[in-house]
Order: C-alpha cells, then sequence, then structure tokens
C-alpha cells in the first residue's frame, strides 16, 4: 500500500492547469508546423503563422494560448494499491484546480447553475473521471476544454446496420457543421461503441491521446487516417476562412457494446488542444 | 486588399469594405459577450439608455483572461459569434457598425448589417496571447460584477481581422472554403 496525501495531489493539479494553458504537447506543435509548411491557401499559411507565433509569445510571455483557459477535466487513473491521506482526494483536485486557475492568471470560465448562471469565481468545480487500475501510482491528466468547439460536439446513436458508412458520416457532418466556430485546425476525438454516457467519454479521452501514436485495431487506424484525409478536403481550412488544413489528427477510441447498439460520440477540440499529464509515484 | 480603419467606424466606412479585406484596426473597441449582451438587451427593454453608445462603434465579442501586474490585458481572442445572434440585430439597429468575433452569423444578422450598414469581422480563433500584444489600454465601463463579461473598452494599435460578412451580405465562410474543397 502506497501512501499520498491530498497535499501532493492538490499541487500537482495545480501545476498541470497552468503547464496545459501556457504550453502545448510536442506531438502538438509539430503538427502545427508540418502543417503551415502544407496549407495550400496563404491566406491558411498567414493564420497557420499566427498561430504558430502565439504559441511562442504564450511561451515567453507568459499569456495563456488562448483566453477561454477553458473547463477543466481532469482524468484521474487511480492505483488500486494507493492510499490518500489527509482529506477527500475530489476536493483536493477542486482546490488544484481553483489555486492554479487564480494563481496562474487563467479565465474563471464556470458559472455555478446553468440556468441563473452566476460565475462561481476560481473555475472550479472541475469535471473529474476517476479510473481504477492495477498498481500503486496516481495518474492525473488534466485537459483544460474551450466551450466553442465543445458546442459544436455531438452523440449519435446509430443503428448497427448503419455501419462503417455510418459512423463516417457522423464523423463529417459533425466537422463540417462545425466549421469556423471550432477554430480550425481541429483536432477530432472520436467514441464508438460503449453505450450513451461511455461513448461521448471515449470521444473525450481520444483528444487526450498523443496524435502521432497509432490505435491497435487495424480497422481504426485505416479509418483515422481516412477520416483526416477526407476532413481536410472539406476545404474550411484555418480559421474556417479556407485551405487544406481543417483537421490535424483524427483520434478514435473504441469499447465493446449492446447487441442493438452503434453510438458514435465527436468530440470536437480546436487546436489548442490541451493536456498535460503527471504521475505521482 | 488591405486596409487600415481607425475608430469611430462609420456606416460609410463599413459599407465600403468587403468580405475578404484584411484589415488592421486602431482606436476604440469595447467588449462584450454573452451575460453583457443580455444585460443590454433588458436595459433596452426597460426603455432604459445603454451603458456605452454602440452608434459607430465596434464590440468585440471577448472575454480575455486576467491580466498580469503591468499588463493591461490577459489573452484576448475572440468568442464564438453565434451566440450573440438573437441580441445583435437589436444593437445594429441603433447604429452599431462593427463586430469581431469568429464563427457563423445567421440570416437575421447579416440581414440587419446590410440594413445598416455594418460589418463583421473575424480574428483568429485561438490566438489571444497574440492579439493582446494590439491592445494598449483597458478599462472596465460596464458590468464590472460579470468578471470575464464586463464591458471593457480597449484602445487598440494594429488589431489584425478579416472581414467575413460585408453590408453588402457576401460571406467569406461560404465562398472561401468552395476554392479549396476536394472531392475525394
Amino acid at each position: 500500500m502506497k501512501e499520498i496525501h491530498v497535499d501532493v495531489i492538490e499541487k500537482t493539479v495545480h501545476d498541470l492547469c497552468i503547464e496545459a494553458n501556457y504550453s502545448l504537447s510536442y506531438d502538438m506543435q509539430k503538427a502545427l508546423n508540418t502543417a503551415a509548411k502544407q496549407e495550400e491557401a496563404p491566406l491558411g499559411r498567414e493564420i497557420l503563422g499566427q498561430l504558430q507565433e502565439n504559441l511562442q509569445i504564450a511561451g515567453e510571455d507568459e499569456i495563456p494560448i488562448c483566453q477561454d483557459t477553458g473547463l477543466a477535466v481532469v482524468f484521474v487513473e487511480m492505483g488500486q494499491d494507493v492510499h490518500v491521506t489527509g482529506g477527500s482526494l475530489t476536493e483536493a483536485i477542486h482546490r488544484g484546480v481553483g489555486r492554479g486557475y487564480t494563481e496562474g492568471f487563467l479565465r474563471k470560465s464556470v458559472v455555478r447553475d446553468p440556468i441563473d448562471r452566476v460565475n462561481t469565481g476560481d473555475n472550479t468545480p472541475a469535471v473529474i473521471h476517476y479510473d481504477m487500475v492495477p498498481g500503486d501510482t496516481l495518474t492525473i491528466t488534466v485537459a483544460p476544454k474551450g466551450a466553442g468547439s465543445e458546442n459544436m460536439s455531438r452523440i449519435v446513436m446509430l443503428k448497427p446496420a448503419d455501419g462503417l458508412e455510418g459512423v463516417k458520416q457522423v464523423i463529417l457532418d459533425t466537422v463540417r457543421e462545425a466549421g469556423p466556430n471550432a477554430c480550425p485546425p481541429m483536432v477530432v476525438g472520436v467514441g464508438v461503441g460503449g453505450n450513451f454516457e461511455q461513448c461521448a467519454l471515449l470521444a473525450k479521452k481520444a483528444l487526450t491521446r498523443n496524435i502521432e501514436e497509432k490505435p491497435e485495431k487495424s480497422w481504426v487506424a485505416e479509418l483515422e487516417e481516412e477520416m483526416l484525409r477526407k476532413i481536410n478536403a472539406l476545404g474550411i481550412g484555418p480559421a474556417g476562412l479556407g485551405g487544406t488544413t481543417t483537421a490535424l489528427a483524427v483520434n478514435i477510441e473504441t469499447y465493446p457494446t449492446h447487441i442493438a447498439c452503434l453510438p458514435v460520440a465527436v468530440n470536437i477540440c480546436c487546436h489548442v488542444n490541451r493536456h498535460a499529464r503527471r504521475v505521482i509515484e | 486588399m488591405n486596409r487600415h480603419i481607425t475608430t469611430p467606424l462609420t456606416q460609410e466606412t463599413a459599407r465600403e469594405l468587403r468580405a475578404g479585406d484584411v484589415v488592421t484596426i486602431s482606436g476604440t473597441v469595447y467588449t462584450a459577450r454573452d451575460a453583457a449582451h443580455k444585460r443590454m438587451i433588458e436595459t433596452l427593454d426597460r426603455g432604459e439608455k445603454l451603458p456605452i453608445d454602440v452608434k459607430n462603434t465596434i464590440l468585440y465579442y471577448l472575454g480575455p483572461s486576467p491580466a498580469r501586474e503591468g499588463r493591461p490585458i490577459g489573452s484576448a481572442g475572440p468568442t464564438t459569434a453565434s451566440r450573440m445572434d438573437r441580441y445583435a440585430p437589436r444593437l445594429l439597429n441603433l447604429g452599431l457598425t462593427g463586430m469581431i468575433a469568429k464563427g457563423r452569423r445567421n440570416e437575421e444578422v447579416r440581414q440587419a448589417m446590410m440594413r445598416n450598414g455594418a460589418v463583421y469581422f473575424a480574428a483568429v480563433g485561438g490566438a489571444g496571447a497574440l492579439l493582446s500584444k494590439r491592445i494598449l489600454e483597458s478599462e472596465v465601463v460596464a458590468y464590472e460584477d460579470l468578471g470575464p463579461e464586463a464591458i471593457r473598452k480597449l484602445t487598440v494599435e494594429n488589431l489584425p481581422v478579416i472581414v467575413v460578412l460585408d453590408a453588402e451580405g457576401n460571406n467569406l465562410y461560404e465562398t472561401a472554403p468552395e476554392k479549396y474543397r476536394k472531392d475525394i
């Protein structure tokens, strides 16, 4: 049994909120650089150049990459041999988010109630997803998610007879409709299978996967490649102003499903696909 | 075409701008997003005066991140415009001539823009750090309790934007992607 104190968890979440909002992971930076070289539209190239410069300014001058520093989505992979000491794990995560957003000069974008809409003032509460895993470590991923692209996401309960073609149609329709609203070039997270809520979570988790990593199943890897090609043929382009770079990546996760079900969830993310991860040992 | 404009933005100048023009803006623009728009419309419904004069004015749909000490503002990129579509025609009828944001507008907004001689500019979404460098001053002038959604008066210098919808109803979001669409 490994003991981890809540103060360590709070500090880790605090640090990850800040890290994620000021710098992108290496794979995302690299994808943006490649796109800037390959984009065919002159205005599109200029916009991608601005996005590269934006990342540089964010890092050097300590300005968040985007003013929408998001709702803090926190994934916790909790080793079953870990014992959390000193208080509540969930409360420690919320405190870490509150302190991270306050001390990190990040925008407070959470309202306490969807109808009365009063800002909570410290970006809490976070949305937390727990997974129990073997081992004695605690892995925390903070993925701040902006609303521009979140609002363009969707879940569709297809029929099994709709098959792979139906899945493709849902992905392309969702991206087409998202268009300029979702701040392209996008990263497209897709969940296929599971049930209603599991499928949406798969799509969200897909966004946190390194975009250079390929899925194990060959049909999934092929689908990712085909979808990226077809999305970039839509012409939407950087900022939706025309071009050949509409998405930087399509990440797809799957799960077994019911004999009567074929759920598909598409979680759109903008080019500021933020996620920072740390393992507490 | 490349253009530089200084505020106030008159209806005459707004009518000269064309979808696709790359524009830099200097002068004063005001921020307003969801909650501020809702409150402005409620103010008008009560027959009261708005806290800012929107005539010949540009609104930037923006909720910035907090400023570090010694700086005017934090990250300052555009938010999605469609959430303001419900409110925008009313302000356009009062003489609002410019809006800066990102994403599509609905037909009611497009019609109100054509009627009143107004233009919709896109700033690059997700470039908030870069855009903040073009903002020299920022001052909350109304609805301070709304925090990031308060109305701010911004002094901008060469703020880079692109005309998406012009006063003739041309829409760059419809015409530009067509040129790069490939049938595969």
